[in-house]
């Protein structure tokens, strides 16, 4: 077969033209040769006999005439054991190994191995030969860090397939022959360990996708019990700069109850993921015993790296946690911001010259996005076992109006929104979720009910604040007060979190209902308090000693003493719990 | 062996076309009009029709001047004696100096890979209160200056060129007026720091693409003097008139513009140039501070809200000072720790106070009487708007902290400051 070649007839920014004779499909790679230099690009419309490619690189000294050499394959990910761990960039370049070829910078045209061909790994071989298999079942495993890594029947494999001979216990590396199968018309397949996905179609060889019920847990008080994300579920998060929308999802990829987390730092700043890149090493997975590194996968398309490449970054992340969901794990995939993925998307239309959509975003904007997200899903795989895929995302609206084209998009698709605020970053209260304006649609850690209750307390003492700025202290009758006190006070000890505190950020399931518990009988009770001055007090020195009691271990001795003290302080003024509260912990009849 | 090419098709704008064949994208050209020679760049090529904007700008140009294709793309001379000089946008020399030929190095090179990057944790000291005790400028670190149109913002970058601890100061200006470039030649040669300056500069009456080619040659330049082991300051005033030239060349070639005007990929040019502050490890680093004046002191505008997005803070200068309540430096944390131990309980101590400060002015101004803690309040905010937020207070880190401990007994009783005691027995000035 010979080369598909074509030539260069227009350049525009990062968009090309090419004119070429033979077949070319959509979304193939082509490789447009300037001098010495091949630059990886993407065909993203054919018209008559001119495609036109998107090149994932900067397109300076591509002239007319060029050629431009057809691969045939879509932009794939390269899938197999080695990827935990890494640092890609978007088109899974290992950034440390490009640093070894390049140096400092990101020189353009060069692309490097995706995974270490030359590490050997430990198989061990499953399937008996004479087993039928389909694509998705696995055939052997390997250990990588904590986890078992399946060696799957390679994903486009269609149809069924019968191990003719498979590979014994041993050491290999990705590219030797583990096994070989035969296809229905008996046609041999010689398998390896790895294998590639064309990164912007889903995996879908799971036999069902399951309703995401079960919560998956961040130790973020205010998700867990206020605005849960289930496990295999999506949510979004969006915010104004310095709301503190990546200190959350940082704090998110440390302590969230999954196997597996992968970070698509996609177009935002550089140093964020310096920071990620020195911290996790260092850090413990509680879970596993190892360094947080060894669950961790990030792909990182800064805001100077090429923007096209930024584009394909988000659909190669979303590929590796399908990968090892199909392994029976749960993952956990955060993207920081999916935004500047939509405005790499505009800047391709507008080279386009595409007829603009709202703020000059393409039309096909919202099925884009909801197509994303939509790869995220809790499913039963063919072995019976299940695993999940979790997507959040980030969202940075122009001047922080959550009005936006991105923002209303995604609101559409997701499960679960944790709009952050101006207002709350501002007053230093963490996390800046608001809690007037976010919503969940599902299950949290704590009965529904008890939040519910929290919740009428919280809006009700909002809405007696807003009051009080109109008729002030004087004008407000001590019911109201005591209540828009009791109000800032659940404010103040369970949506406000401190990250920075190693037991305060890691507040787990039990502990929030107990907590729960303790505030329900709190804030649901009349005390005989005279005066507004001796109901501050009161609720001041009540918020005090939960503050303290947050900050201690949970069932230690310093948690009960801390417990003791508030039980003290509500005796001390004469708490009479109400019926509403006293129903709702014995469990609401 | 040049191309050369006598039939211009169209002008639009700053934006001329011309046929012609074999010519690389961003490859510079020169332009000769009746009014002398020009540079120019393509920046589209569909064909045989090449799209090129004209440095000098489209006036005057006529569809029989010559266009002759340079066969290399924009690129600055680097070697010690840019130190003192001031350039144009093309590179050319505004002072009387010779023209730079030697050691040409390409510009809006390739970004840092980013697992070479390292940590941002040394301070970079300006002698300037309001940034080195409340908002720690760190080396590497990219922060624009919020403000806007009549605030002394040159006179603040004027001030940190003169007294910030960098090895060298690249001073970009984008659509300056003639009096601010005046300015600040007067007085950085005044101040003694022009020896270690290098100015490229674009004033308002200069051509638009011009003022395009500005961060992208300073940063250039920052970035070849950081290899050698430099601290490099880049000081780029005002990024809204870089902002409004793209928008300006991207309306001319009938670009969709998405926001306001400005073209889809604001954020991505934006980010490019803020991005090229760094560290290396082991060398030298670029540290980028950049003026962006706010269209109606509105932060929601597309060039201050896209700027937030990449920089790691921001400085308020609002009415003559630097706010310390909107201001923020993100990094600051990686380096007040390691100063003097008093510094971060001293700085949030003190803008706690301020900040009561503040509220007692309201109730003054409303007619309240005031207590006695009141005045207390009244007599450290003057004090501390006096001695601590003057933009023209020049002192260093130490004698701010000592003086801010001055104040404070001025002001108030040990007990009343809210900090630990254990500092307060330590630094509490004796009277």
């Amino acid at each position: 077969m010979t080369a598909n070649i074509g030539k260069v007839v227009s350049v525009n920014g990062n968009l090309v033209s090419v004119e070429f004779e033979n077949n070319v499909s959509m979304n193939e790679i082509c490789f447009v040769k300037v001098g010495d230099t091949s630059l990886k690009s993407e065909v993203i419309r054919i018209r008559g006999n001119i495609a036109q490619i998107q090149v994932y690189e900067m397109t300076d000294g591509i002239k007319c005439g060029d050629e431009v050499e057809f691969t045939g394959d879509m932009l794939s990910a390269q899938l197999g054991p080695g990827l935990l761990g890494q640092v890609y960039d978007g088109l899974q370049n290992p950034l440390p190994l490009l640093a070894e070829q390049a140096g400092w910078f990101l020189e353009r045209g060069v692309y490097v191995e995706s995974l270490n061909s030359e590490k050997k790994w430990e198989f061990t071989p499953v399937a008996n030969i004479g087993d039928v298999l389909r694509a998705g079942e696995y055939f052997g495993t390997v250990p990588e860090g904590a986890f078992v890594h399946k060696i799957f029947v390679p994903f486009n494999l269609l149809g069924t397939y019968t191990v003719k001979s498979i590979a014994e216990k041993g050491e290999y590396t990705i590219n030797e022959t583990v096994a070989v199968v035969t296809d229905e018309r008996g046609r041999e397949i010689p398998l390896t360990m790895s294998f590639k996905w064309p990164v912007k179609r889903a995996v879908t060889c799971y036999s069902e996708r399951l309703a995401p019920v079960e919560t998956m847990e961040t130790k973020v008080r205010l998700i867990d019990s206020f605005f849960p994300v289930a496990k295999g579920g999506t949510y979004c998060t969006p915010g104004p700069f310095g709301a503190g929308k990546t200190v959350l999802q940082h704090t998110t990829s440390k302590y969230a109850d999954v196997d597996i987390v992968i970070i698509a730092a996609c177009g935002e700043r550089a140093g964020e993921v310096v920071e990620t890149l020195t911290e996790f090493p260092e850090l413990i997975d509680p879970k596993t015993g190892r360094s947080l590194m060894e669950r961790t996968i990030i792909i990182c398309n800064t805001s100077s790296m090429p923007v096209a490449s930024r584009e394909a970054s988000v659909y190669t992340s979303v590929t590796m946690a399908e990968y090892y969901r199909q392994m029976g794990l749960n993952v956990l995939l955060l993207a920081d911001s999916t935004s500047r993925w939509a405005q790499a998307l505009r800047e391709m239309s507008g080279r386009l010259e595409e007829i603009p959509g709202e703020e000059a975003f393409p039309a096909y904007l919202e099925s884009y996005i909801a197509a994303f997200y939509e790869r995220a899903g809790y499913v039963r795989l063919p072995d019976g076992s299940t695993g999940s895929v979790t997507i959040g995302g980030t969202v940075s609206p122009a001047g922080g109006n959550f009005e936006e084209p991105v923002t209303q998009a995604t609101l559409k698709v997701v499960g679960a929104f944790h709009g952050l605020s101006r207002e709350r970053s501002d007053a230093r209260k963490y996390p800046a979720i608001d809690p007037v304006i976010s919503w969940s649609k599902y299950t949290g850690v704590v009965d529904s009910k008890k939040i519910g209750f929290c919740k009428k307390v919280l809006n009700h003492g909002y809405d007696i604040g807003s009051m009080m700025k109109v008729v002030g202290e004087e004008g407000t009758s001590l019911t109201d007060y005591v209540t828009y006190l009791k109000s800032d006070m659940l404010d103040a000890v369970y949506l406000q979190q401190n990250s920075f505190d190693l037991v305060e950020a890691n507040c787990g399931r039990t502990r929030q209902q107990y907590v729960t518990d303790k505030l329900v009988t709190v804030l649901g009770s009349e005390y005989e308090l005279s005066n507004k001055d001796d109901a501050r007090g009161f609720i001041n020195r009540m918020r005090q000693r939960f503050i303290d009691w947050n900050y201690t271990e949970f069932e230690s001795d310093a948690f009960k003493k801390a417990e003791g003290e508030i039980d003290a302080l509500y005796a001390e003024g004469k708490g009479k719990l109400s019926r509403e509260a006293e129903l709702l912990l014995n469990g609401g009849e | 062996m040049n191309k050369v090419y006598n039939k211009i098709e169209s002008i639009t704008g700053n934006v001329i076309t011309v046929k012609a064949k074999d010519v690389k994208y961003k490859e510079l050209a020169q332009i000769t009009t009746r009014f002398g020679k020009s540079l120019a760049e393509v920046n589209k090529i569909e064909g045989d029709v090449v799209s090129l904007q004209v440095f000098a700008g489209g006036k005057g140009v006529s569809t029989g001047d010559e266009v002759r294709f340079l066969g290399r793309d924009m690129r600055v001379s680097f070697s010690e004696d840019l130190l003192g000089r001031i350039f144009n946008g093309s590179g050319e020399p505004r002072d009387n100096g010779p023209v730079l030929t030697e050691n040409m190095q390409p510009i809006g090179g390739p970004s840092v890979n980013p697992s070479r990057r390292i940590l941002a944790n040394r301070m970079m000291r300006t002698n300037i209160p309001m940034i080195d005790m409340f908002n720690t400028l760190v080396v590497s670190q990219k922060l624009p200056i919020f403000s806007i149109s009549g605030e002394p913002y040159n006179q603040l970058l004027a001030r940190i060129a003169m007294q910030a601890e960098a090895d060298v100061i690249v001073l970009g200006g984008m659509g300056l007026k003639y009096d601010d470039f005046l300015y600040f030649k007067d007085e950085l040669s005044k101040g003694g720091a022009l020896s270690k300056t290098v100015m490229f500069i674009h004033t308002a009456s200069d051509p638009t693409v011009e003022c395009m080619m500005i961060p992208d040659m300073s940063l250039a330049v920052a970035e070849q003097f950081a290899l050698q082991d430099k601290d490099v300051l880049v000081l780029l005033t005002d990024m809204t008139n870089f902002a409004d030239a793209m928008k300006e060349i991207a309306i001319t070639q009938e670009q969709v513009p998405s926001n306001r005007g400005y073209p889809g990929d604001l954020y991505s040019q934006l980010a490019s140039r803020y991005e090229k502050a760094v560290d290396f490890a082991n060398s030298g680093s670029v540290t980028v501070l950049a003026v962006t004046t706010m269209p109606g002191d509105d932060v929601t505008h597309p060039v201050p809200d896209n700027t937030g997005y990449i920089t790691e803070g921001q400085y308020y200068l609002k009415g003559g000072r630097i706010e310390p309540f909107g201001s923020l430096s993100r990094l600051k944390q990686n380096v007040n720790s390691k100063t003097r131990k008093d510094h971060r309980a001293l700085m949030d101590g003190m803008i706690r106070l301020y900040s009561s400060y503040k509220e007692t002015v309201e109730k003054k101004n409303m007619g309240f009487a005031m207590s006695r803690w009141d005045t207390k309040l009244l007599k450290y905010g003057e004090l501390f708007e006096n001695k601590l937020m003057d933009l023209s207070v020049n002192m260093s880190l130490e004698d701010s902290l000592d003086l801010g401990w001055k104040i404070l007994a001025e002001c108030f009783e040990k007990d009343e400051t809210g900090l630990k005691s254990d500092l307060i027995e330590e630094f509490w000035p004796a009277k």
